[in-house]
């Protein structure tokens, strides 16, 4: 629009979603002009009303153990602090082995985990079988059980933030597609969109599954891929367990998946394909249900009789090695990448809000340059996260 | 304990059926063989079946069609849909207080492969619609499956009782729903290269092209069809008001099949909201089956509904609000009475215009919705797909005869097994069967006195012509280019041999005859009587009704008798003075104070009008959401929960729409909410291959 200014802002986050929300809602309440642009109708709408749920500390490098650490301090005082139920269930999670190849991988993982402060333990079949009734017992030989770890409504605890967020005094800016990102001298200066030009000192990459695509806008090309995994929820019973279960061996046509019972008394599960489903489909495939029902039947012969009620696609933003991407561009100043979270945005999204609000007002801890140092944009790319 | 079954009904036949015996919590229940627990335990006068984990509040049987789980007990410790399953000898039942615990079912049992097959037609829906298409691909030999998840083939066909209108050449006009569903499967079946399948669901259309399928209620296979079928037919809308979950509210499909299919009688006095044809007729089946009708109310100033079928229900005695509007169902575990309220032009109720009525079944009639997701997904997939029917346009069932007819065809077309074109007359009956009733005119009674005159209460231009191919002599007239005609007596004195076939024949029962010949100054009237034999006899002094339901006077039964080449229309005859025998249209048949209201308004306090009744969601918070600016049906389903229930939103879905028009904002403004698979719930053992050990 010539001659007319466009309105300013400190920040723009493009992305009102699990990790948009939480850093504007962080930005605002420390006095920064936030606005946050998204293209769908509501928060939450892209990758995070598809996420399961399962919010853990239990990962397999420091930079995610203490994120979700801080994450899990949110989610589970967030009803004391601010009264609304986001459903958050202190349920844990058990990691389970049924092969030897996985008892190695899970106890080698035991040594960092509780080097950096986990409450985990290894639990023999016997105690598994009875934090879990109805797991099947046969070839089961333990596994990692860390009852710090829990749930939330990804839906409700998104919400819950985006009103934070806009009481804090940030704006939000729904159907509106980010169409370029404006830059004056290696500095970005403001964001275009298909109605709207807005002008910005910082501008805040969360766009998820579609991140590399807002990168390009500014020239940039960051190794963050979506790869597709499909969801299900099923009729609610009595509860009768409390972690997520989580079974990482491969087969034929997946590696992990995963389960819980939320505390509507719903089962919820997802399941990792393999080889990956590359791309931005979400339309529902024949394939999954009979993939992840075999799965699931078999390490839990009861959940045969009970009714699946809705599935669903979602998008995990992939990187090389599997961490995510945050950090200033090198290429573009003032633009911070907050990408590549690996299908866990949600349970990352508090803690990261909190530490790159601090990375926006140049505040960062020594502990949050650790965290960032295995986050960095600009690594080799040459690790594998484990725990994926 | 067999009190609410119906053991006498004028058109249906009452099979003999073995009896079973099971338990309700612990009580002995007697029932039929072959029957749902739902059925069984309304016949015994038990309609709360549990109550709901959320609110506690009473939940009982609501959709009667497997949709939804508001009917679900513990039968033998699962928990079930007491809609689907069928009663078994010495079955311990129990209601559903809560969650139920999933059962500690923990012995392996190995998953199988999942069977796949190609198909080059797949047929969802077994109604009108997909068997008159399946006829024709079978003509032309084009294989096809046709899949239904009813035992019985027929859709909404087989719960009607009355005769169709629409085109005696084109489709059975004049003969009833349940025949026309017989005759259509009879055709259908002769074909080889057709398969049916009944007691099987469309559970979701993939984007790989495959649809998920649950054979036979216990088998998931996955059908990969090179053109889709939808003849999923239609959804009853539902309304917003104070205590419209309680059990005893239904809509109009859940009561006809417990009526008509289950010949089970839901209510003894029963309130009908809606004046379309649907309600119109769920009236008039109640009445065949005993079930006293308190009143009929509509929002609009007339009843959308054929006016046939409206002054059938009024010249029996049912009075018809019109500009009425439901305020509340009362009671405290089941409708008690209903309140009802004038509407003012904005469809506001005008206070002081509330009036209560005893009853106890309120039933919901307010329009149909196309159940078009499967279409809609394969469409948006690429998957070559039509819709007929309800699913492509709601209409009348002659219409989805007609529309299944011409996509039977096309699609043959489109996939090379024919080149003959549509006849041009096809799609012209297919458009005139889809009309909406047109004017009324005013009625003119013949003058002449002398010889049998027909008189013809039909005023209303409407796609029927069952009287001019009925009448031996031909002297009915209806224009030949277009059935929604009027009908007119083309003879002279005389000519009418008062055979009765057109009165008999007349969906609508609107047509009379009245006979100067023995006496001119007090003729006999012959008057359509589609009640049970036992429910009238000579003798008996009947109140006499004109069209509108006006009384005339009383009379006496002169005979009673039935109809030559004609299945159970009675004819009731009765000596009428002649200066209102043309005015004579039928016979009141219920006493008049069961329509009386109540003394006192029931007044409803409790806020409790359900939008998500599967997560018991409230207007109020849907509208509190609306009034903040929320545009996004999905946000609100993230909020409230409300579509994410048994049901899958198919309840919701309408009213949250509904509620953003009624807070003023245009549906344009607002982003539909997305629909996700699966259709219906399926335990997940069925996924993995295992067949479903319910079954």
């Amino acid at each position: 629009m010539p001659g007319v200014k466009p309105q300013h802002y400190d920040v723009i986050v493009i992305g009102a979603g699990s990790v948009g929300t939480p850093i504007a809602m962080n930005l605002a309440r420390a006095g920064v002009k936030t606005l946050v642009i998204d293209r769908e109708a509501s928060p939450g709408q892209g990758s995070n009303k598809r996420a399961i749920g399962g919010i853990r500390a239990t990962h397999s490098d420091p930079a995610k153990i203490r994120l979700c650490m801080r994450s899990l301090e949110i989610f589970s005082t967030w009803q004391e602090v601010y009264g609304d139920d986001i459903e958050w269930v202190k349920g844990g999670y058990v990691f389970v082995a049924y092969r030897p190849e996985e008892v190695k991988i899970l106890k080698d993982l035991l040594v960092i985990q509780k080097q950096y402060g986990l409450n985990i333990d290894w639990l023999p079949a016997a105690d598994l079988l009875a934090l879990i009734p109805g797991l099947n017992p046969d070839g089961l030989l333990g596994g990692t059980y860390s009852p710090d770890d829990g749930n939330a409504s990804s839906l409700l605890a998104q919400h819950a933030m985006y009103r934070q967020a806009v009481s804090a005094g940030a704006a939000f800016r729904f159907n509106e597609k980010v169409t370029g990102l404006d830059t004056t001298g290696g500095r970005i200066t403001g964001v275009e969109t298909d109605r709207e030009r807005y002008s910005a000192d910082v501008v805040i990459n969360a766009a998820g599954p579609w991140a590399a695509n807002v990168a390009r806008l500014a020239g940039l090309d960051i190794p963050v891929r979506p790869d597709c995994h499909e969801a299900a929820i099923t009729e609610p019973v009595a509860r009768f367990f409390s972690p997520m279960v989580v079974d990482i061996r491969p087969a034929a046509d997946s590696s992990s998946y995963y389960f819980y019972q939320h505390i509507t008394g719903q089962i919820i599960f997802c399941i990792t394909p393999s080889p990956n489903i590359w791309g931005e489909d979400m339309r529902e495939t024949s394939q999954f249900l009979p993939l992840v029902a075999r799965r699931m039947v078999d390490i839990m012969p009861r959940l045969r009789n009970i009714r699946v009620r809705r599935t669903w696609r979602g998008l995990y933003p992939m990187t090389p090695d599997g961490f995510p991407l945050v950090g200033w561009a090198k290429e573009v100043s003032g633009l911070i990448q907050a990408a590549g979270m690996c299908g866990q945005g949600f349970m990352l999204g508090p803690g990261l809000g909190e530490l790159i609000t601090r990375l926006v007002l140049n505040r960062t801890t020594e502990d949050d340059e650790e965290t960032l140092s295995y986050m960095n944009p600009y690594r080799e790319f040459t690790g594998q996260e484990l725990l994926k | 304990m067999a009190e609410y079954r119906i053991t006498r009904h004028p058109i249906l036949s009452i099979p003999e059926r073995k009896e079973v015996t099971f338990f309700w919590q612990g009580q002995k229940i007697t029932a039929c063989e072959g029957e749902t627990i739902a059925s069984a335990l309304f016949a015994s006068g038990i309609r709360v079946f549990g109550h709901h984990h959320r609110d506690g509040s009473p939940q009982g049987l609501f959709c009667a069609n497997g949709q939804c789980s508001q009917c679900m007990v513990l039968a033998g410790g699962m928990p079930v849909k007491a809609c689907m399953e069928l009663v078994k000898p010495g079955l311990d039942v129990q209601p559903l207080e809560g969650l139920p615990s999933l059962p500690e079912d923990d012995a392996p049992a190995p998953a199988q492969p999942v069977r796949e097959i190609e198909t080059p037609v797949l047929i969802i829906g077994g109604g009108p619609a997909g068997l008159s298409a399946a006829v024709e691909l079978g003509k032309r030999g084009v294989p096809a499956i046709l899949i239904d998840d009813k035992h019985r083939l027929g859709g909404k066909l087989v719960l009607q009782t009355h005769r169709f209108f629409g085109s005696s050449q084109a489709v059975y006009a004049g003969t009833r729903g349940i025949d026309i569903a017989t005759r259509l499967e009879k055709e259908a079946r002769q074909y080889e290269c057709v398969q049916f399948w009944t007691n099987s669901t469309a559970l979701a259309v993939f984007s790989d092209h495959k649809v998920g399928v649950l054979k036979d209620g216990m088998e998931y296979m996955l059908v990969r069809p090179q053109a889709l079928l939808v003849a999923s037919g239609a959804r009853e809308k539902f309304l917003p008001f104070k205590g419209n979950t309680l059990p005893g509210v239904y809509g109009a499909g859940a009561f006809q099949t417990l009526v008509n299919r289950d010949l089970v009688r839901p209510a003894e006095r029963l309130f009908i909201i809606g004046g379309g044809n649907v309600g119109l007729i769920a009236g008039y089946h109640a009445l065949q089956a005993g079930i006293q009708v308190v009143g009929l109310a509509e929002a609009l100033p007339e009843c959308g509904g054929y006016k046939v079928h409206r002054d059938k229900l009024a010249r029996m005695g049912v009075p018809i609000y019109t500009s009425h509007t439901i305020l509340s169902a009362n009671g405290t575990d089941f409708v008690e009475s209903v309140t009802i309220a004038q509407v003012d032009e904005r469809f506001q109720p005008i206070p002081g215009t509330e009036k209560s009525f005893a009853c106890d079944c309120v039933l919901i009639a307010v329009g149909l919705d196309p159940v078009d997701e499967f279409f809609h997904k394969a469409v948006e997939f690429g998957l070559p797909a039509f819709a007929a029917g309800d699913a492509e346009e709601i209409a009348e069932a002659s219409a989805a005869i007609f529309s299944g007819k011409i996509k039977g065809l096309e699609i043959a077309r489109h996939l090379g097994y024919t080149d003959e074109p549509i006849p041009p007359e096809w799609q012209v009956t297919g458009q005139v069967l889809k009309s909406k009733p047109g004017q009324v005119s005013a009625e003119t009674p013949p003058s002449e006195r002398t010889g049998v005159v027909p008189v013809f209460h039909c005023t209303q231009e409407i796609p029927c012509d069952p009287c001019s191919t009925l009448c031996p002599k031909n002297l009915i007239s209806l224009s030949t280019v277009d059935i929604r005609s009027l009908p007119r007596f083309i003879g002279t004195a005389n000519s009418c041999g008062g055979c009765e076939r057109c009165l008999a024949g007349c969906p609508g029962l609107a047509i009379t005859l009245v006979d100067y010949r023995r006496d001119p100054d007090m003729p006999l009237v012959a008057i359509p009587y589609e009640f049970t034999r036992e429910s009238i006899a000579e003798k008996d002094r009947v109140l006499l009704l004109d069209t509108h339901g006006t009384p005339l006077g009383q009379a006496e039964v002169v005979a009673v008798h039935s109809v030559k080449r004609n299945d159970r229309t009675l004819v009731v005859l009765v000596r009428v003075p002649a200066d209102y025998a043309t005015k004579v249209a039928g016979l009141q048949i219920q006493p008049p104070e069961v329509t009386q209201p109540l003394d006192e308004v029931v007044d409803h306090l409790a806020d409790d009008t359900v939008v998500c009744r599967c997560e018991r969601v409230t207007a109020k918070e849907i509208r509190k959401l609306i009034r903040a600016g929320c545009r996004d049906i999905n946000e609100i389903k993230a909020v409230t929960r409300a579509g994410m229930g048994a049901c899958g939103s198919k309840t919701c879905s309408s009213l949250i729409k509904r509620l953003f028009r009624e807070e003023g904002v245009p549906l344009s403004e607002v982003r539909e909410g997305t629909r996700r698979p699966l259709f219906v719930e399926v335990p997940l053992g069925v996924f993995a291959g295992m067949q479903d050990q319910e079954e």
